[in-house]
């Protein structure tokens, strides 16, 4: 996956800005599950809370909104307390903007009286964005007149977003927004969800369970299961790590962030550079300098050897294998961990190729990356 | 074959109680149905329950026990007396209060039904935009709330203009004062006034087909339908 996403922090900073959201909650839902949190998350950019159905995450944020109550729990935005032993704020007096999973609009009132509710009780004291830009921005300038049933799935979920924004929150929880849309409707609103988060300073808490969207959006990975972190960092670093029992049922992937270095008009190619290594990916709009988002699947990565150049594969990148782990659920196979630098790449390979090869730890090899990996 | 002035007279009593009864119920049904449609106490069911009560007592033992409650030597009617209050029984105010009581449960039910039905979600969405509990109620769950609301008036409305045993017990047969338009009907028939007792019986049956047609439309027109909050 492939976007012009620029990344919004650079690593340093995400460390020392990492004591701005604290949340530390304990809630004992049922016999069966527990939440049991303790989370400082950078109050910039995109942070994605992932796991699978029934790990906590919708609860996580339905208390970080005080929808909910927990037994113990402290949260504070930037030192302003919204919940310790002494204080519970309401959810009407805590500074955040909320998209639920599924459309939330107000059926009464139409697209346009839906933002005005979040106009009239927004918080005067900032201006994230005003309302001229974010109509413009989730492009529902056409659909204001129109009432919620009058509208398309995520139709209703960019007016939320845009509600949801206009109460001039400081910070954005997004309880996975896009699940409750079909395929082809995800993929035309993620466009919309992508310049939102390039846009606004605010940090977004975003739930998913969707490698995808996590590769295009999120700047932190916060990995939840059965109600406690399991794994915290930058997405790139959480999703080369090994073993990556939550990401192995979506095809593992990893992000690589580079910088656009040349373009190629002849073969319309352009070269990415990160960490002293170069890949070609197919040209588009992107100029020389911009910041670009590459996945990369697991399987769409083989290993050679030798660095001979009687392949088609355009992509060989000279790496030191770093760690291998067999596949719990199939024997036959074997994910293969490698860095280029500091950038980690994973390879989906048969164990009978790293036997055949002998791989081991610490070998260099070549990383050969099909370009039609490197996907828009 | 004219409105006698004592019909008239009956006619426009009925209208002024329905329309005073309506509009108290509607105001008293909000808080117990909101309590009713979303708590999760123990004390619903029971509670539930003695709303629904005069939908299944016969109306005479409604207007006996109330008779016996709200009279001079009642709970309620001695202590009405010691606040130097005139006696509720066979007077307007002791109509409308047994009347109120006989129609709750038509106007409280359909406002229940369209609290439950909207569910928890749009109010927590207006709590996420700020709103506050008074302000999510006025401005999420009244509006949402509004064909529950028509179904009660219609409903509430209608059966208190029909009511006769509960009239008849507590309200007796004063003219002007607690003469509805069931007690005059009858008053002609015991008279052999079939002539009289046609007509008006007749004004009531085109009423309770204009009503249940009136709702049935809403029904048609609306998305939550009327009907469906009604019951």
């Amino acid at each position: 996956m492939l976007c012009k996403n620029a990344e919004k922090i650079p690593s340093s900073k995400v460390l020392s800005k990492m004591t701005d959201l604290k949340i530390r909650l304990t809630k004992n839902n049922t016999a069966h599950f527990s939440l049991n949190i303790d989370l400082r998350l950078p109050n910039h950019g995109v942070t994605a809370i992932f796991g699978r159905s029934g790990s906590g995450k919708t609860t996580l944020l339905r208390c970080i909104a005080g929808l909910e109550k927990s037994e113990f729990g402290e949260v504070s935005l930037n030192g302003d307390v919204w919940q310790n032993t002494m204080t519970w704020l309401p959810p009407h007096k805590r500074p955040i903007g909320y998209v639920f999973q599924e459309a939330s609009l107000f059926p009464h009132l139409s697209a346009k009286e839906n933002l005005e509710f979040a106009i009239k009780r927004a918080n005067t004291k900032q201006t994230i964005i005003d309302y001229e830009e974010i109509v413009t921005l989730m492009g529902i300038k056409p659909l204001l007149a129109k009432y919620p049933n009058q509208l398309s799935g995520g139709e209703r979920q960019r007016i939320a977003i845009a509600r949801a924004l206009l109460i001039q929150p400081k910070v954005l929880l997004m309880d996975e927004p896009l699940s409750a849309l079909d395929e082809s409707l995800k993929q035309d609103i993620l466009p919309y969800l992508e310049a939102l988060c390039r846009r606004v300073q605010i940090p977004i808490l975003y739930i998913s369970h969707s490698i995808d969207e996590i590769i295009r959006l999120a700047d932190y990975l916060v990995i939840l299961d059965n109600g406690k972190v399991i794994d915290q960092g930058r997405t790139q670093k959480i999703l080369g790590k090994l073993p990556t029992p939550l990401l192995q049922s979506q095809d593992a992937s990893v992000l690589i962030s580079g910088t656009i270095t040349e373009k190629h008009k002849e073969w319309g190619l352009s070269k990415v550079s990160f960490s002293h290594h170069h890949m070609m990916i197919k040209s588009s709009e992107e100029k020389i300098g911009d910041t670009m988002r590459l996945r990369v699947k697991s399987r769409d990565v083989s290993i050679s050897l030798s660095n001979e150049d009687n392949s088609s594969i355009l992509n060989r990148l000279a790496v030191v294998i770093d760690d291998l782990v067999k596949d719990d659920q199939d024997p036959s196979m074997m994910m293969v961990r490698m860095l280029a630098g500091d950038t980690p790449i994973l390879a989906n390979i048969t164990a009978l190729s790293a036997d055949k090869l002998n791989l081991k730890k610490g070998k260099n090899v070549i990383a050969q990356i099909k370009s039609a990996a490197v996907l828009r | 074959m004219s409105l006698s002035p004592g019909d008239i007279t009956a006619i426009w009593l009925t209208l002024k109680l329905s329309a005073l009864v309506t509009c108290l119920l509607l105001i008293i049904s909000t808080p117990i149905a909101w309590w009713l449609a979303r708590t999760q106490s123990w004390l619903k069911a029971p509670i539930n329950a003695i709303v629904a009560m005069p939908l299944v007592l016969p109306p005479t033992v409604l207007g006996f026990y109330l008779l016996i409650f709200l009279g001079p030597d009642g709970t309620l009617g001695s202590l009405l007396n010691e606040l130097g209050m005139s006696p509720l029984p066979f007077s307007f105010k002791g109509l409308v209060v047994a009347s109120m009581i006989y129609s709750l449960p038509f106007v409280v039910q359909p406002i229940q039904n369209s609290f439950a039905a909207m569910g928890n979600r749009p109010l927590e969405v207006a709590a996420t935009l700020r709103a506050s509990p008074w302000n999510r109620f006025v401005y999420v769950a009244l509006p949402l709330a509004k064909p529950g609301y028509l179904s009660a008036a219609i409903l509430g409305f209608a059966h208190t203009v029909g009511e006769f045993g509960v009239v008849l017990m507590i309200g007796g047969n004063i003219q002007g004062e607690t003469r509805v338009l069931s007690v005059q009907i009858y008053d002609h028939v015991e008279a052999l006034e079939y002539g009289q007792a046609h007509f008006l019986s007749l004004i009531m049956v085109a009423f309770a087909f204009c009503v249940l047609a009136l709702l049935y439309a809403l029904q048609k027109r609306g998305k939550n339908t009327v009907i469906e909050s009604a019951f």
